[in-house]
């Protein structure tokens, strides 16, 4: 386990967190410029901070009362940048085998095979940096990172620099990395879909202190915390997959109700997260008949935000978890939905993006 | 003896053989402290920095017979640095070894600028990189900045080199112009105006030092694209 504990002063504002992670995926979560980056260098030993201790598994990487400093090349720290970072002068495969020749003998080390394999870059090992694609790039440093025999891997929004069809190209490569590796990682980004579907743990930043700390479906469930803004907000399901039927569409079990999906890679009986954004839910009191959607959940009115503006934050409990529901206030009145009030939350199958579609 | 040494009057070839020993020398022994000036000057914050910048340039803008005359005085056997070292067997005064080191500190700003720019270009963050998988300043240095500061760095010397074949003043100064001792190809040539008759032989050391220039830029040349290659990337 990762203990994080700093203070340091940024030109903005006086970072002051302190938080844990436990073995898992911990997200960092919040808007840029909210020091996630600062505390993820420091973690790696890039950066000295003003006052703090990081611990990691009870071995002080960092201390700054008892004047501790283990140097980053001694942290064993895989380190995915956000611009990949590769080495320009060498080729792909000794990219990968950079970290190999450091790593301690007796570390647990990965198989450059099975890491090639992992992430797919095996025609790539020849090339140099220089003629890859970005999505290429960050497959290889996420190679680099983990054949270096890291304790931890540390990722610095390690998306952002790519497209939205990188982006939902690399992301699974991370869940990979959480579920078929098991390696411990902090990951910064401020995007809630990446939150959704890699996080066991979210540490949610704000002006550089902690704002909220929980799990991924805690967090994203509670309309009080939005760093990507009220537009981002969104609840995230549990559901395991029913079946694939031949028009598209999968069917999965959410707690006894049936949600259809555009079809997704994944065997029946396996468990996904499914985030549902909170503007792309339709609420009603009755059961809709006749209607295109295809998802309806039953639930109850847990409780209502309403702040300054046209808009309100329903939230719901349904039987298959906490669902958000972004209406107007003039809406919220009419149907009368006030804490304890039955309605149905309904979500187009289309609405629900392949970058909200993870593995559990 | 080949075919130059029998075009070359013995006196001339003499000549042409200690530039290059005095050359090699000052360029091989400038090499190592121009590197890690230049990555001191590049990346690191410390006192007394614009100093240091000040005084590895002196030699490029102080009259180069001002540079030979301190260095008589500083390095001559009664000089306080010189003394000392004759008492261990090393002599530099109007010895080959004096006008190398001449050589060497009038070539050293040269060198010293060309891998500075080269080692300012190379991005830090790959040294980050480096550190956060397992390698050691040293290491880093060794497999990222030195193999991408590579065109720099051989550019760099070949200026060097060629600052040192040429350098005249301050040898002169500190060493004078011993045949088969301190006269290097300049005070050669310098030497043979000041005699009647000496023209031609003026003349053949002229083109065998164009002779030179021109190989060492055209392997330095072939050389440095080639490392660049690397360092892009390609």
């Amino acid at each position: 386990m990762l203990t994080v504990s700093l203070q340091h002063a940024l030109p903005a504002f006086a970072l002051d967190v302190r938080f844990e992670a436990p073995p898992g995926v911990t997200v960092l979560f919040g808007r840029s410029g909210t020091g996630k980056t600062t505390v993820i260098q420091a973690v790696a030993g890039l950066l000295r901070p003003d006052q703090g201790r990081v611990t990691l598994d009870g071995d002080v990487l960092c201390d700054t009362r008892q004047r501790q400093w283990l140097p980053p090349h001694k942290r064993r720290m895989g380190y995915v940048f956000q611009e990949g970072r590769l080495f320009p002068h060498l080729t792909v495969r000794q990219n990968l085998a950079f970290g190999q020749w450091f790593a301690p003998r007796d570390a647990k080390q990965e198989s450059l095979d099975r890491v090639v394999e992992l992430l797919g870059i095996g025609p790539l090992l020849l090339r140099r940096p220089g003629l890859l694609s970005g999505g290429e790039k960050q497959r290889v440093a996420i190679g680099r990172a983990l054949l270096s025999a890291p304790r931890m891997i540390l990722a610095d929004e390690p998306l952002s620099a790519l497209d939205e069809a990188r982006k939902a190209e690399i992301l699974p490569y991370f869940e990979r990395l959480r579920d078929e590796i098991g390696i411990p990682m902090l990951y910064v980004s401020h995007s809630a879909a990446e939150v959704a579907r890699l996080a066991t743990t979210v540490v949610v930043l704000q002006n550089g202190k902690v704002q909220r700390q929980g799990t991924a479906a805690e967090v994203l469930g509670d309309p009080a915390v939005m760093p990507a803004g009220v537009r981002a907000a969104g609840a995230l399901l549990q559901a395991r997959v029913a079946r694939h039927h031949s028009d598209g569409l999968t069917e999965l079990d959410a707690g006894g109700v049936p949600l259809f999906l555009p079809q997704i890679a994944k065997a029946p009986g396996s468990v996904v997260r499914i985030r549902i954004s909170a503007h792309e839910v339709i609420l009603s009191r009755q059961r809709p008949e006749g209607l295109s959607a295809l998802n309806i959940l039953p639930g109850t009115v847990e409780h209502l935000r309403t702040g300054g503006g046209p808009g309100a934050m329903v939230s719901l409990t349904t039987p298959a978890g906490r669902v958000l529901a972004r209406v107007t206030r003039r809406s919220a009145h009419a149907l009368g939905l006030e804490p304890g009030a039955e309605c149905h939350a309904i979500v187009k199958t289309v609405s629900i993006a392949p970058e909200d579609i993870g593995g559990g | 003896m080949s075919a130059e040494a029998a075009w070359l009057g013995p006196e001339e070839w003499q000549a042409v053989k200690l530039s290059l020993r005095v050359s090699l020398w000052a360029t091989l022994a400038a090499l190592p402290l121009a590197v890690l000036t230049a990555y001191a000057l590049a990346r690191w914050q410390f006192h007394g920095k614009q100093i240091l910048n000040s005084l590895v340039h002196l030699p490029l803008i102080l009259p180069p017979v001002v540079t030979g005359y301190i260095l008589l005085m500083v390095f001559g056997t009664k000089g306080p640095i010189g003394g000392a070292l004759q008492q261990i067997g090393i002599v530099f005064a109007f010895r080959w070894t004096g006008a190398a080191l001449a050589a060497a500190i009038m070539a050293f700003p040269l060198m010293v600028r060309a891998i500075r720019l080269s080692v300012e270009a190379v991005d830090p963050r790959l040294e980050q990189a480096a550190a956060t998988l397992g390698a050691s300043r040293i290491m880093c240095f060794a497999t990222v900045t030195l193999p991408m500061i590579l065109p720099g760095l051989i550019a760099g010397t070949v200026l060097g080199f060629a600052k040192a074949m040429g350098e005249f003043g301050a040898t002169i100064t500190f060493v004078s112009s011993i045949p088969g001792q301190t006269q290097t190809l300049p005070s050669a040539i310098y030497t043979f105006l000041q005699v009647p008759g000496g023209e031609t032989a003026a003349l053949r050391l002229t083109l065998v030092s164009i002779g030179i220039a021109l190989t060492a830029l055209l392997l330095s040349e072939l050389l440095a694209r080639r490392a660049a290659d690397r360092a892009g990337g390609r």
